[in-house]
């Protein structure tokens, strides 16, 4: 098992990496487009989405290669089978930037309901988790992939604020700002399944890392 | 399938003279399970195995610290007969080696030579044996044909039914697929997985996927010491050894 696969699981590496950029870049976008009121910039996060799907199916095809034609074994078996994890995840994250843009164009330029406060504070939240999910996979760090598990309660609880505020202080308060709160209410939802997302990263790198379960069992931990 | 233990080593040193092959090995045989013993060459696992059926003691020179036992009782002693020995663990190795004799008589040799007589029961025997060597079929028609026009997978699934013949208990197979093609390798590795229900089996292989398909318990060998052993999915999913690691994932070896 020599050189060539080697460089075959560099490649491997590389491209999730790409991916994660793409992944990454895609949400950083569709916040800014929220940020901005810009529907313009909303609808091109939409159509960048398609070269994310693609990568993803190269990715998936280049892990089941690797298996079929090498066999690995161990540390780079849990490392390619982490990889198609990551993989799915990290396409699943661009989706969701792509969820965020379309209620962009929804909203288009009307006011937003409130000034945006507790979204962006999740918006933070989100990015800083995928962030920091992905420096542990590139780092092969586990202390880093719990961290991102230890920020998913601020993630839910802020979700929860805003759904709270949004219900009470606004649509039950004036039924007529009821269609551009829920906009806000899917947005902060959407926010929190990156949240999600992340911390199934982070159970995955800490499985390719240590060989241990984490996933569904925060006691072992 | 972690059941009871049929054979144990403990605590064994083996010198070839001077020279010492095999350090401090402890290891379990467990009863209806494949155990694969694998590591790079000149690692001692051929050597290993020979012990488990005395078979090291046909090389002058060759010495044994420590114990092996076969269901509690220590296969050394000296008032344990080697050829019972070697008729309840059995041997398969790597280059098929029937004898020049017809198919028929590879199978009655052993029969006849540990005194049996009754010619229906030798007879009984061989389509008994060939049928659990899954050989049966396919030599049915020609039982008096010399046992050399069998193929090379052939002629590998002979010898599997000779051992059978005098019932063993344990059947060990040093690299047995090494000289076979990869159909006749796949047959003898169904075998395998078959044979393991009645029989406890020992597999040395330089083939590690073979030893991920076939067994249950992998023992890695490395310069004559036993790194590691545990269950195969463990060996091969999560080493806890940085050798074992290293050897499964090609990096030496």
């Amino acid at each position: 098992m020599g050189r060539h696969f080697r460089e075959e699981l560099e490649q491997l590496n590389s491209d999730l990496l790409k991916m994660d950029a793409l992944a990454e870049e895609a949400v950083a976008k569709a916040v800014a487009a929220l940020r901005d009121r810009d529907p313009v910039a909303a609808r091109a996060v939409i159509d960048n989405d398609s070269r994310v799907d693609e990568l993803e199916l190269v990715i998936d095809e280049r892990c089941l290669d690797l298996i079929a034609r090498y066999q690995p074994m161990a540390s780079d078996l849990r490392f390619i089978t982490t990889g198609m994890r990551l993989n799915g995840e990290l396409e699943r994250i661009a989706d969701i930037a792509v969820d965020i843009a379309e209620r962009v164009i929804v909203m288009a330029r009307d006011p937003f309901v409130k000034p945006l406060v507790d979204i962006p504070r999740l918006t933070a939240v989100a990015q800083k988790m995928v962030k920091m999910a992905i420096d542990a996979f590139i780092a092969r760090d586990s202390e880093i992939a719990k961290q991102v598990l230890f920020l998913d309660p601020e993630a839910d609880s802020l979700r929860d604020a805003i759904h709270k505020e949004l219900v009470e202080e606004h649509m039950m308060k004036d039924p007529a700002t009821a269609e551009r709160a829920v906009q806000l209410l899917l947005i902060a939802r959407f926010l929190e399944r990156v949240c999600d997302h992340a911390t199934y990263i982070a159970e995955d790198v800490i499985y390719m890392i240590k060989a241990e379960v984490v996933k569904h069992h925060p006691e072992r931990l | 399938m972690d059941n009871k233990i049929r054979m144990k080593a403990r605590d064994v040193n083996f010198y070839y003279g001077t020279a010492q092959i095999l350090n401090g090995i402890n290891l379990d045989i467990f009863a209806n399970n494949v155990t694969a013993i694998i590591g790079p060459s000149g690692c001692g696992k051929s050597t290993f195995i020979r012990l488990l059926n005395r078979m090291h003691e046909l090389v002058p020179n060759a010495r044994l610290e420590g114990s092996i036992t076969l269901d509690g009782s220590d296969i050394m002693a000296d008032a344990v007969d080697p050829v019972e020995i070697r008729r309840k663990v059995g041997m398969v190795f790597q280059k098929p080696n029937p004898f020049p004799k017809s198919i028929f008589e590879n199978i009655a040799y052993g029969l006849e030579i540990n005194g049996t007589r009754n010619k229906q029961f030798i007879e009984d025997k061989v389509v008994e044996s060939l049928k659990k060597a899954a050989l049966w079929h396919e030599v049915e028609k020609r039982l008096h044909d010399s046992a050399l026009r069998l193929s090379g997978g052939q002629q590998q699934r002979l010898c599997i039914a000779r051992c059978l013949a005098i019932e063993p208990e344990v059947i060990l197979f040093d690299e047995p697929c090494a000289s076979l093609d990869p159909i006749s390798t796949h047959k003898v590795e169904e075998l395998i997985l078959e044979l393991k229900k009645v029989y406890t089996i020992v597999i040395v292989t330089h083939n590690m996927q073979q030893a991920a398909r076939v067994s249950d318990h992998t023992g890695f060998f490395y310069m004559g010491k036993l790194v590691e052993f545990g269950r195969t999915e463990d060996i091969f999913t999560r080493p806890r050894e940085k050798r074992t690691e290293d050897y499964i994932t090609g990096r030496f070896g």
